[in-house]
């Protein structure tokens, strides 16, 4: 086979030139696909540890168990005001934080709330007791304004003045709900990975007057109804500044 | 008949005894004023190691989810990193202490040390304002004893940058190990892997995000 033979023809070239466009090509179809995305309002509920992960224990309870049944909870509520939820598990399941990560990304999420629960440790030796409180954290990733390219650990810092954002919204819910809260920024796995407005919220329970498990029913529902309801007004926003 | 060499013995033993008596009878009384005068020579005090300096100590309490500026008078090493450990240890032996607005067991041997690393920038040199990286290693019993939530690690996360910031200004970044190796978590929640910005530590622990 002589050399002339082996050399690409125009037709080759035109093909492969084309397969080369092909990456800048589907990055801009996704930008360009953003605004039809984001009228799918997806809200990814993440519901913290599960599995060999049992996380902090609230009395006689685990904080899995109690993140998974509050996350049930939500969902429900959401998808009652059509709301469509992806959730990163459905069961005592082992999840890592990368996972939740891809879980929420791979969704187009609106919005991903990462559930924890935690007993006050500053309460929970004292005899005095107050009623619920709520920690809201955002990553304390600082926020850039190019997010074409972001590293996978540091995903969240494009969401960051969003999810600030978002942290106000529940905070007057929950505020609103009678429980105390109070905000602020952390260093958290899955969360800065996220490349959605990501808020943690760690709910401590109100603790039982024996010093024990937390009354945790009424306390879900209560917490549930709060979230959804910041969720519905978030909603309401980011479209409004859509219109 | 009782022989006469017995009848020495026994009253020479009961002479010593009585001598024996007396004689501890009179140490007591001396041991007594003594104390009593306040002359006791033991040391009371404890050896001096170092001159007492002020101290700013972050301190965190989950009330409000706030790190609160706490100034105190203590006794510090010159060495950079003697310095660290010995304020960091008395910032947990805060939190060890009973009522602590952020209670966490452990007390000042939860630090095991505190290396200071200079900080170069891409052409390897050092940088001109002569920033350091503090390495804190931290005890795999203060790790397993931590409470576990993300206010409560978080807060001792960065109780532990603010207090080192404010105490050696050069400390810009703040890495973690536990018993010398690298850790996921604190306790299930805050991120043991990042590299913490110390300055930054006083601004994000406050209530506002």
């Amino acid at each position: 086979m002589r050399w002339s033979e082996r050399m690409p023809g125009p037709l080759q070239i035109a093909l492969l030139a084309g397969f080369m466009s092909l990456p800048v090509l589907a990055q801009g179809q996704t930008v360009q696909e953003q605004p039809g995305a984001a009228q799918r309002f997806v809200v990814v509920i993440d519901a913290a540890h599960g599995g060999e992960d049992a996380g902090a224990r609230l009395g006689s309870e685990l904080e899995k168990n109690y993140t998974l049944a509050l996350s049930v909870r939500l969902r429900s509520l959401l998808m009652a005001r059509g709301i469509a939820v992806v959730t990163t598990r459905e069961s005592d399941a082992t999840v890592d934080a990368d996972r939740r990560a891809e879980i929420a990304n791979h969704a187009n999420a609106a919005v991903c709330l990462s559930l924890h629960a935690a007993l006050d440790s500053a309460k929970s030796g004292s005899s005095v007791k107050s009623g619920s409180a709520a920690h809201i954290f955002v990553s304390s990733l600082p926020a850039v304004d190019d997010t074409r390219f972001l590293p996978w650990n540091t995903a969240q810092s494009g969401s960051v003045t969003r999810s600030v954002a978002l942290a106000g919204v529940m905070n007057s819910a929950l505020s609103h709900a009678g429980m105390t809260v109070t905000l602020g920024r952390t260093a958290l796995l899955g969360i800065d990975s996220m490349n959605c407005p990501a808020v943690a919220v760690e709910i401590a329970p109100e603790q039982t007057a024996n010093g024990g498990g937390p009354d945790d029913s009424q306390t879900q529902a209560q917490v549930a109804e709060a979230l959804a309801a910041a969720l519905v007004e978030w909603r309401a926003e980011e479209t409004g500044e859509r219109r | 008949m009782i022989p006469r060499y017995q009848t020495i013995l026994f009253g020479v033993l009961l002479a010593a005894s009585v001598v024996m008596g007396v004689s501890l009878w009179n140490q007591l009384r001396r041991a007594h004023e003594r104390l009593l005068e306040g002359g006791d020579s033991a040391p009371t005090q404890a050896p001096e190691v170092a001159a007492a300096e002020q101290a700013t100590l972050m301190v965190a309490n989950e009330a409000d989810n706030s790190l609160e500026p706490r100034v105190l008078s203590l006794p510090l090493p010159e060495n950079p990193e003697a310095r660290a450990r010995a304020v960091l240890g008395k910032l947990l032996d805060l939190y060890a202490a009973p009522d602590a607005a952020h209670p966490v067991p452990g007390g000042a041997s939860a630090i095991a040390q505190v290396f200071l690393v200079p900080i170069a920038e891409a052409n390897g040199k050092t940088t001109p304002s002569g920033a350091e990286l503090a390495v804190v290693n931290l005890t795999g019993a203060f790790a397993a004893g931590h409470p576990s939530g993300l206010e409560t690690e978080t807060l001792t996360i960065l109780s532990i940058c603010a207090t080192l910031n404010a105490n050696l200004p050069r400390v810009t970044k703040v890495r973690y190990l536990v018993d010398g190796e690298p850790r996921a978590t604190l306790a299930g929640h805050a991120d043991l892997t990042r590299t913490y910005i110390a300055a930054e530590a006083q601004v994000t622990g406050g209530a506002q995000p």
